[in-house]
C-alpha cells in the first residue's frame, strides 16, 4: 500500500512537471505559471513518509530542472527543506481540514521558489528578479493554495478506488462468548 | 524534533545537491539531457492528441470557407511573387555593385523550421524547447527568429531537441543598431519578470538620438547574429547613471508569448 501510494505521488509529480512545460496557458494570462510540486510536497508530507517525501524531493527536483533552464540540483534542495519541515511538524497540523491544506500549499508555494531563487544567486546566476517578482509570487501563492485540496481530494479518491481497504475487526471472539442456559 | 533516520536523509539530499550543483558543465548537460528524454512518450502523446484536434477541427470547416481562404492564399501568394522578382532585380543590382567597391557578397540566410514543444516551466528565465537536434545539424549559438523578427538563440542542443534561449532572458545578449541617422549601437540586455515582450537596450551613447517608434535590428557585431535581422521598434528613453549613458525600452516584433514555430538559422 505504501509503495502504490509513493508511486501515485512520483507519477502525480511527473505529469505536474510535463503540465508546466508544455501548456503556457496561465502563464499568458496572469504573467507566471503556477508550480505544482510545492502542493505535491505538502501533501507527501502530510500524508507518507520520510523515503516518500525524499524521493519527491529529488526525482521532481531533477525532472523540473531537467526541462527548465536552473542549474541541474538546484530545486531538489527547498523541495526537500519544505517537505522535511511539515513532516516534523505533522502531528500538529489539522492535515483533513480544507483550510489548513491551502494555507500549508500557499506558504510551500512561496518558500519553494524563494529558496530555490536565493540558491540560484549565491550561485552567481542572475535570473529575472524584480518588482514583477511579487506578482509572480502572489500567483504562486493562489495557485497552490488552491492546487493543495484538490491534490487532496484527488489522492484520497486514487486510495478509496484502487487500494484494498482493511475489513473491520468485528467484536465478537469465539473465547468471549457467553452461553447461556444450562449445559 | 530530528531524528536519526531524518539527519541520515538530510545528509543524503544535501550531499546529492551539492555533488550535482558541481559536476562539470558538460556532464551536467549530458544527465539533464538524459532526464529529459524521460518526457519523449509524453511529447509523442501530446503532438499526436494536438494533431488529432487539428484534424477534428479541419473536417468540420465549411467548404465555403476553404475556398474564401485558398482565394486569399492565391493572391497573397502572387503579391509575393512580385515582390521575390523586385527583390531578385535589387540583389543582382546589390551584387554587381558589391563587386564594383570590392565588398565581400552576401549569403543567403539557411534557414531550418522547428516546432516549439515545450515553454520554461520556472519563472525566472526566458527559454523553449524545440523539436530539432544534433542529427539535424543544430549547433549551439545558433541564431532563431520568426518572421516577425529575432527570437534568440539555440543554448544546448541534444540529439532531437534543443534548448532556446529567448531575448529578454540575461543569458541572450545581442549587439543592436537602430535604424536612424546615426545608427546609433546598443545591448540588448534582459526583460522584466512580467513584461516578456519590453526588453532593455542599453549602453547606449549620451548623444544618441533616440525617438519612439525607430526600429531596431541586430548590428552584426558579436559573432552570433547576423546583421539586419529585426528586433522590434523603441518605445521610450531615459538617461541613466546621470546622464553619462541612455537606455531604452525596445518593444519586440517577434511574440515571444505565442510561439509556435520558429527558424533556425545555419551558417
Amino acid at each position: 500500500m505504501n509503495w502504490l501510494n509513493t508511486a501515485f505521488v512520483l507519477g502525480a509529480a511527473f505529469l505536474a512537471v510535463f503540465w508546466e512545460a508544455s501548456f503556457g496557458g496561465v502563464r499568458y494570462l496572469v504573467g507566471a505559471q503556477v508550480d505544482l510540486l510545492p502542493p505535491l510536497m505538502v501533501y507527501a508530507a502530510l500524508s507518507t513518509g520520510i523515503t516518500t517525501v525524499t524521493l519527491l524531493a529529488v526525482c521532481a527536483g531533477l525532472w523540473f530542472d531537467s526541462l527548465s533552464a536552473n542549474p541541474l540540483g538546484v530545486t531538489v534542495l527547498p523541495l526537500f527543506a519544505v517537505g522535511l519541515a511539515i513532516h516534523l511538524k505533522r502531528g500538529l497540523i489539522l492535515r483533513d481540514q480544507p483550510f489548513a491544506q491551502a494555507v500549508l500549499g500557499l506558504a510551500a508555494s512561496v518558500v519553494v521558489p524563494a529558496l530555490t531563487l536565493l540558491v540560484l544567486l549565491t550561485m552567481g546566476r542572475s535570473p529575472l528578479f524584480g518588482w514583477g517578482t511579487l506578482w509572480q509570487f502572489v500567483v504562486l501563492c493562489v495557485g497552490g493554495a488552491i492546487a493543495t485540496p484538490i491534490w487532496f481530494e484527488l489522492f484520497g479518491w486514487l486510495q478509496r478506488a484502487l487500494v484494498h481497504r482493511r475489513a473491520p475487526e468485528a467484536s465478537f471472539r469465539l473465547d468471549r462468548e457467553i452461553r447461556r442456559g444450562r449445559r | 524534533m530530528l531524528k536519526r533516520p531524518h539527519y541520515i536523509t538530510l545528509g543524503l539530499v544535501v550531499a546529492l545537491t551539492l555533488v550535482v550543483l558541481n559536476l562539470p558543465g558538460q556532464t551536467t548537460a549530458r544527465l539533464k539531457l538524459a532526464i529529459g528524454s524521460l518526457f519523449l512518450p509524453l511529447f509523442g502523446l501530446a503532438n499526436s492528441t494536438q494533431q488529432a484536434v487539428g484534424a477534428a477541427g479541419d473536417a468540420v470547416l465549411p467548404r465555403r470557407e476553404l475556398v474564401k481562404q485558398n482565394e486569399l492564399l492565391r493572391q497573397e501568394e502572387q503579391r509575393l511573387r512580385l515582390q521575390a522578382l523586385q527583390a531578385q532585380e535589387i540583389a543582382g543590382e546589390n551584387a554587381r555593385l558589391r563587386q564594383l567597391v570590392g565588398w565581400r557578397a552576401q549569403v543567403p540566410w539557411k534557414l531550418k523550421l522547428a516546432k516549439v514543444v515545450l515553454r520554461e516551466p520556472a519563472n525566472w528565465w526566458r527559454s523553449v524547447q524545440i523539436d530539432l537536434g544534433s542529427r539535424d545539424g543544430l549547433q549551439v549559438n545558433l541564431p532563431v527568429l520568426t518572421t516577425d523578427g529575432l527570437v534568440g538563440r539555440i543554448a544546448s542542443v541534444s540529439l532531437t531537441r534543443s534548448q532556446v534561449v529567448l531575448l529578454g532572458d540575461p543569458n541572450c545578449r545581442v549587439s543592436a543598431r537602430v535604424e536612424n541617422e546615426a545608427r546609433d549601437l546598443g545591448v540588448i540586455g534582459a526583460s522584466g519578470p512580467l513584461a516578456a515582450q519590453l526588453v532593455g537596450l542599453d549602453y547606449l551613447s549620451p548623444g544618441a538620438n533616440l525617438k519612439p517608434a525607430q526600429r531596431v535590428v541586430t548590428s552584426g557585431e558579436g559573432g552570433i547574429f547576423p546583421k539586419g535581422i529585426p528586433i522590434g521598434v523603441i518605445v521610450d528613453v531615459q538617461p541613466v547613471d546621470y546622464g553619462s549613458r541612455y537606455e531604452a525600452r525596445v518593444r519586440l516584433a517577434a511574440n515571444l508569448s505565442a510561439l509556435e514555430e520558429v527558424w533556425v538559422m545555419f551558417p
